[in-house]
């Protein structure tokens, strides 16, 4: 055990150091000039622009920008950012703070209503339920989540006006300010959109899985045994789905970040994931940088929970001493 | 008891599967053709033939836990009603049992004690069959796969044994068991039928099958080719009828293994 997570540390430093690199690279190669994104409209004089530059240090060779900024990193500081002139840190602190609301519901309701559709489809195979049940998910799986994201917005913003167009909070407000209710109402809209495409992805395994286990041997002996049809997805069923479905959900945090990024951008959400686009726009590369470095740890960590989740939900891993 | 009561009688069954094959044509598989079979209240009667002769499937189609693609046609009579879907919802699991052929009919992820009890099952119920079969109290808490071969097998007797049975349906319970294990198997088989149970018991093994039963039927491929009294077995060749079964006899070790291959023999016969 202390083996493999020395091993899963390692992975992880290696992954970072990728990513940081990669990041730095497209950042350097992006056609974006930072001064220019920074001053936006105004013009400047030469001088202004070169004293900028180097308050910035964005004259120095660029290997020489990165180890400055890995060797700051390895002291615990990830720089300032340029759009917002704050610590990084704290940006990403804050922003985070509202993004990982967004993506704990919607998280919880792809996991909770993929899991029930599975079941269902799976329990009422072939019939038109399932057939209904597949469909959907066929289609919301090719529909991009920003699309349905404003799909959602003209139904319920636009025409019914039920939910509010955007933002985490009454305009006018911070979200601090604004009461519980009015924050709820803000987030259904974006985490429904966000969580619609991994709903369709878990309907799909969980059935598939089920209908797997619905064949097997243990489901006749089952049969045989006198175990109605639910009898046998609640005492045999859902003990064998519930290992997939673990790793499944956990492996869905990467796809979940991603997808955050367009919801809230959609719903102008002032998560993390609009933060991102601001600073790939405006070529806030310690931003960038930063965030890029987080989710990467972020995908990582879901990625090493799913793992020790399964190892300890999986007899024959947990009791066998077989190794993942 | 009442040893003329009969408990189960299938008559002329068939089964077939309809198989898919490339494209949309698709056939019918039959692999029942006409098989009959009679178990009386304290009866243990001994099913033999050769691998694929429709054993096991004869077991489903009376259980009626056959593939969707199968289709049964004949009649299965339980205590003199028609076994019907209704009456298997109240009788399967509780009257009427299932040993399955193979360990893989255990649920990998549940624990042997649970799957035992079922739905029913008490503690001491599960506590005495355990008991019974030598199996130690640890093994309630073990999952399949920390289970022996042997083991295994026992619990799935044990599955069976913790039931208010009427009628057993085993296929090949013993294999993988100690000499010893069988033999218990056997005398507590021979127990539950003077309780008024009657067994039905599939297997391989024609020495077992004499030394435990009262009747043996025997499949060839999809029928019933013949049905004796184990005492016919043992009275020796000239009084068993049918060829097949004659040669089955002298295939017996202390017959000298006259081993006239069976199924060369057959297909002279018929
Ligand atoms: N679901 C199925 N679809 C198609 N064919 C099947 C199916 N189940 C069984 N069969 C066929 O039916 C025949 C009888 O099978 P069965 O399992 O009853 O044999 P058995 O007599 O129990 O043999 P064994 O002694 O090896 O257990 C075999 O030829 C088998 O291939
Ligand atoms: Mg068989």
């Amino acid at each position: 055990m202390a083996k493999k997570l020395l091993l899963s540390i390692l992975k992880m430093i290696l992954l970072l150091t990728a990513v940081s690199i990669i990041t730095f690279a497209l950042a350097e190669l992006s056609p974006i000039d930072t001064v220019n994104a920074y001053i936006g409209e105004n013009s400047i004089s030469a001088e202004k622009r070169a004293q900028i530059e180097a308050y910035w240090g964005l004259n120095e060779p660029a290997v020489t920008r990165y180890l400055k900024w890995a060797g700051n990193i390895l002291h615990g500081d990830m720089g300032t950012s340029m759009i917002y002139r704050k610590p990084v840190a704290s940006v990403i602190g804050e922003r985070f703070s509202l993004s990982i609301k967004l993506m704990f519901v919607s998280w919880v309701m792809s996991g909770v209503f993929g899991l029930l559709l599975g079941l269902i489809a799976s329990a009422y195979r072939g019939s038109v339920i399932d057939k209904a049940i597949k469909v959907y998910c066929l289609l919301l799986e090719s529909s991009p989540a920003f699309w349905i994201g404003m799909i959602l917005l003209l139904i319920f913003s636009v025409k019914l006006g039920w939910l509010p167009l955007g933002l985490a909070s009454p305009i006018g407000m911070t979200v601090e300010e604004a009461p519980l209710s009015d924050r709820i109402r803000h987030i259904i809209l974006p985490a429904l959109a966000l969580s619609l495409t991994g709903v369709s992805k878990i309907t799909l395994q969980v059935r598939e899985k089920m209908n797997q286990a619905a064949e097997s041997d243990y489901a006749l002996f089952a049969r045989a045994r006198g175990e109605s049809k639910w009898q046998f997805i609640r005492r045999h069923g859902l003990r064998n789905v519930m290992l997939p479905f673990i790793t499944l959900q956990f492996g869905a945090l990467s796809e979940l970040f991603g997808g955050s990024v367009l919801a809230e951008t959609v719903f102008t959400y002032p998560g993390l994931g609009n933060v991102t686009v601001q600073s790939a726009l405006k070529g806030d590369i310690p931003l960038f940088l930063g965030i890029a470095l987080f989710s990467a740890l972020f995908v990582f960590a879901g990625n090493l929970i799913a793992n020790i989740l399964y190892s300890v939900a999986d007899p024959r891993i947990r009791e066998g001493g077989h190794s993942i | 008891m009442n040893k003329d009561k009969i408990i189960l009688e299938v008559e002329d069954i068939s089964v077939s599967f309809r198989m898919y094959d490339k494209g949309l044509s698709k056939h019918d598989l039959t692999v029942i053709k006409k098989l009959n079979v009679t178990v009386h209240e304290g009866e243990i009667l001994a099913i033999v033939g050769a691998s694929g002769s429709g054993k096991s499937v004869l077991a489903h189609a009376v259980l009626g836990i056959l593939p969707s693609n199968a289709s049964v046609g004949g009649e299965i009579r339980y205590c003199g009603k028609q076994l019907t879907n209704s009456l298997r919802k109240e009788k399967v699991g509780s009257e009427i049992i299932m040993i399955p052929q193979s360990v893989t009919y255990l649920d990998p992820l549940m624990k042997a004690g649970k799957q035992v009890r079922g739905l029913k099952g008490t503690k001491q119920q599960l506590e005495e069959a355990f008991r019974r079969y030598g199996l130690d109290k640890s093994a309630e808490k073990k999952y399949p796969f920390q289970l022996s071969g042997g083991m295994a097998r026992r619990v799935l007797i044990s599955t069976a044994v913790i039931s208010d049975a009427k009628l057993i349906l085993a296929d090949e319970p013993t294999p993988g068991l100690s000499e010893d294990m069988a033999a218990e198997t056997m005398r507590h088989f021979r127990e539950l039928a003077d309780q008024g149970c009657g067994i039905l018991m599939i297997t391989h093994d024609i020495e077992a099958a004499l030394k435990a039963a009262d009747t043996i039927a025997v499949f060839y491929d999809g029928e019933t080719i013949d049905c004796c009294t184990a005492d016919d077995f043992r009275q020796g060749r000239d009084a068993l009828k049918h060829p097949y079964t004659k040669a089955l006899w002298s295939a017996l070790p202390e017959n000298g293994f006259l081993s006239a291959d069976a199924s060369e023999l057959m297909k002279g016969a018929l």
